[in-house]
């Protein structure tokens, strides 16, 4: 199995936390696994995008191939699609609604919409909402990967587990807030797929 | 994969594979894409625990010449910075090869193909081969550790300097990697010839002599090195060499990464000459793919490009500049290339740009003011976060040309008559490469307002430690700036009024002015206030 992931967003928008918690997981999993991220310039406020590449077999590329991704997840409406031409023929794009607006020729919601739903396996989410519901709007991303984690190949145990890892740190009260937000996530794909 | 292997960015392998291979002190200037390999040092347990030194230099040249200096007293030292560091270092550098090594000396230049966050996609394995020493250039995670933990052998055996190539991309991928047992530091250990470090030329030229017999060793080095390797392939009607990452983007297009094609994986050069040929003789043609300059291809092709076809970017095959990529390789290769959909044009760009709240803003807002009874064209910037100030809203910069230029630049334009001119320069950036400049304009005592944006930090690559915190006013007395003309100001919107006049008045004096607005980062302010916070509830 290979799992190949774009992550899209905004440079600060925690990204970083979901490539961090899938390699844990797949490390976990006994998985092979490369991830190319942005540092530097583009990080303020500027896209960030992360490559994050999962195989049961070794991994050559750092990069993903164009056209070859099986799933975007992009925390924020506009920059999921900027990466279409990666994703894959029956790749999704699972992608939040709310907007990170910090530019003055932000398109409007209805055409974003509009070109989400022309992407054939699409997961639209609002996931700032649902992460408010789960206790703290900082979760979206969380609220994302449990949104993508339906189409992953890795047992969602072993997510959690990475979540816990991740949060550690912070205390339970972290862990379980994120822990809420990964599983309304999940039960949204759920739902919609 | 197994778990006891460490998940590392192929610049913390770098560093902990220097850690684990006895280094005794880490030396470099912040600089995407290499920053993280000294953050990795400061930050290891292991680090603290065998006391090697890890504090950031001034800037690159101090750091080059500060880890020259650990390795004559025969200690194993690396130095990393990013590629135009290592203009800065050159000097120095190139005399390192001359000096030869005591301790293992790793110089490590992150190169930034594509132009990421950089000024240029300059290729460090030109001053590699023009310095004469051995490079070492991985492929991925597990070689990046590797060779800082040879290296320094490497660099002993063969009495030089060895320059570790990385490029962006390996720079900022995580993999895993696997370690090796701890070796320990070196001892104390003065040179065994006492003049080896004195380059007087009499002494440089009997080095010299030394550095050029040792070529044939350090081509033999290459020859065997393992990050060498000549891989079998069936189908003879090509052969190709790849550098680094490069292999890579080769194999990703084959199953199981199988290429039909003989393959000379280059990891250590100079260039493998024996493996070289028996790939030229055995092949009709030659692909080389490389990762930024064409160096490899320019120099198997010499100039008359008699004999067989070579491939690469210099003809066309891959593109001649910017970085590679599985496509890119795949249509060298004549294979189809799929892309998904095209990018919709509701999406829209989305440039970096300068926090909200951040200094530089409001420095920006009072200089466009205060200038705009002389027009705009004046204004000579520098390197850092406050370049951002180039794009819209503020439009505010007109230069952006190396770390330092903008005081000398502004001094040039002066020269030439255009008064007032205005240097942006940062704090960093100003202990960096800028006190000098001022020097020459105070000798001259030029026309020329210099701005010294002093948010107490190193801003644009993460907040790093900057050597001028609390000593710029000092700094500037101390090179002669007049007293009355070094200006610290505040930059807030509600100081604006009298931060506008202030600078208008700096504009009309016929001299060297520093104004110093003065506020911290609010990035490195937030994360100091939360781990006060933290602190405090212990
Ligand atoms: S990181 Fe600091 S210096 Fe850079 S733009 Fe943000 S606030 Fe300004």
């Amino acid at each position: 199995m290979k799992n190949d992931i774009i992550l899209a967003g905004v440079g600060g928008q925690g990204i970083l936390s979901i490539a961090a918690a899938i390699g844990l997981a797949a490390v976990n999993s006994n998985m092979y696994i490369k991830q190319a991220e942005v540092h530097g310039m583009s990080q303020r406020g500027g896209d960030v995008q992360s490559h994050l590449r999962i195989s049961d077999k070794p991994i050559a590329s750092d990069l993903i191939p164009a056209g070859k991704a099986d799933m975007i997840i992009s925390v924020e409406p506009m920059e999921g699609l900027r990466y279409l031409p990666f994703l894959g023929e029956n790749g999704w794009l699972v992608t939040n609604i709310t907007p990170f607006n910090n530019i003055p020729d932000y398109p409007e919601a209805d055409a974003l919409m509009a070109k989400i739903k022309e992407v054939k396996n699409h997961i639209a989410i609002d996931a700032d909402a649902l992460a408010k519901e789960a206790g703290s709007s900082r979760a979206s991303n969380i609220v994302m990967l449990g949104a993508a984690s339906l189409f992953l190949d890795i047992p969602f145990e072993k997510i959690e587990e990475g979540i816990r890892q991740l949060f550690g740190r912070k205390g339970d009260e972290i862990v379980e807030l994120n822990l809420k937000a990964l599983r309304m996530g999940r039960e949204f794909s759920e739902k919609n797929r | 994969m197994s778990n006891n292997k460490l998940l590392l960015l192929g610049d913390e392998a770098i560093a902990q594979g220097a850690i684990d291979g006895g280094l005794s002190g880490v030396y470099a200037y912040p600089g995407t894409p290499s920053t993280e390999i000294m953050e990795y040092v400061q930050g290891s347990k292991q680090a603290a625990e065998l006391n090697i030194h890890r504090q950031w230099s001034a800037n690159e040249k101090t750091a080059m010449e500060a880890a020259i200096g650990m390795s004559y007293a025969g200690k194993r030292a690396m130095v990393c910075f990013k590629h135009v560091g290592l203009n800065v270092a050159a000097d120095a550098f190139i005399n390192a090869s001359i000096t030869g090594v005591n301790g293992g000396l790793i110089v490590v230049s992150a190169d930034d193909p594509s132009m990421h966050s950089s000024q240029n996609e300059q290729d460090s394995r030109f001053y590699g081969k023009f310095s004469m020493i051995p490079i070492l250039e991985p492929a991925n995670q597990q070689e990046a550790y590797d060779m800082a933990y040879f290296g320094f052998e490497l660099s002993e055996r063969l009495n030089v300097p060895v320059l570790l190539r990385i490029t962006t991309r390996l720079a900022h991928s995580r993999s895993g990697v696997q370690r090796k047992t701890i070796k320990p530091q070196n001892e104390l250990r003065l040179p065994s010839d006492p003049r080896q470090f004195v380059l007087l030329p009499s002494i440089a030229r009997k080095n010299y002599k030394k550095l050029l017999v040792s070529q044939t060793a350090m081509e033999l080095e290459a020859e065997k090195s393992a990050f060498n390797e000549l891989i079998e392939g069936t189908d003879k009607s090509m052969g190709i060499i790849t550098t680094g990452i490069a292999y890579n983007y080769l194999i990703e297009n084959y199953p199981e990464h199988k290429c039909p094609y003989p393959v000379l994986k280059i990891g250590q050069y100079p260039i493998p000459r024996k493996q070289v040929e028996e790939l030229y003789n055995s092949c009709d043609k030659l692909l080389i793919l490389e990762e930024g300059y064409p160096i490899v291809e320019e120099m198997l092709k010499g100039y008359l490009n008699v004999g067989k076809p070579i491939l690469g970017r210099l003809d066309g095959t891959l593109p001649r500049d910017g970085e590679l990529n599985p496509n890119i390789v795949a249509k060298a290769l004549g294979m189809e290339v799929v892309e998904g959909q095209p990018v919709p044009d509701v999406v829209k760009n989305r440039p970096p740009s300068l926090c909200q709240g951040c200094g530089h803003r409001d420095v920006y807002a009072d200089l466009n003011e205060a200038l705009k009874e002389y027009g705009t064209g004046r204004v000579f910037s520098d390197i850092g976060c406050y370049t951002l100030g180039a794009l819209p809203p503020f439009n505010a910069i007109n230069s952006c040309v190396d770390m330092g230029a903008s005081i000398t630049m502004a001094k040039g334009a002066a020269d030439a008559g255009l008064v007032p001119a205005v240097a942006v320069i940062g704090d960093s950036t100003f202990t960096h490469s800028g006190m000098t400049g001022l020097l020459d304009a105070v000798i001259e005592n030029s026309p020329i307002t210099v701005i010294i944006s002093d948010n107490s930090t190193t801003g644009m690559t993460g907040g790093q430690h900057s050597s001028a915190t609390g000593r710029i006013v000092d700094i500037c007395k101390g090179i002669g700036v007049h007293p009355d003309h070094i200006r610290v100001v505040t930059p807030l919107r509600k100081n604006h009024e009298e931060n506008v006049k202030i600078i208008k008045e700096e504009l009309a004096y016929n001299g060297v002015s520093v104004i110093i607005p003065q506020r911290e980062c609010i990035q490195t302010f937030a994360r100091r206030k939360k781990a006060e916070k933290k602190q405090a509830n212990k």
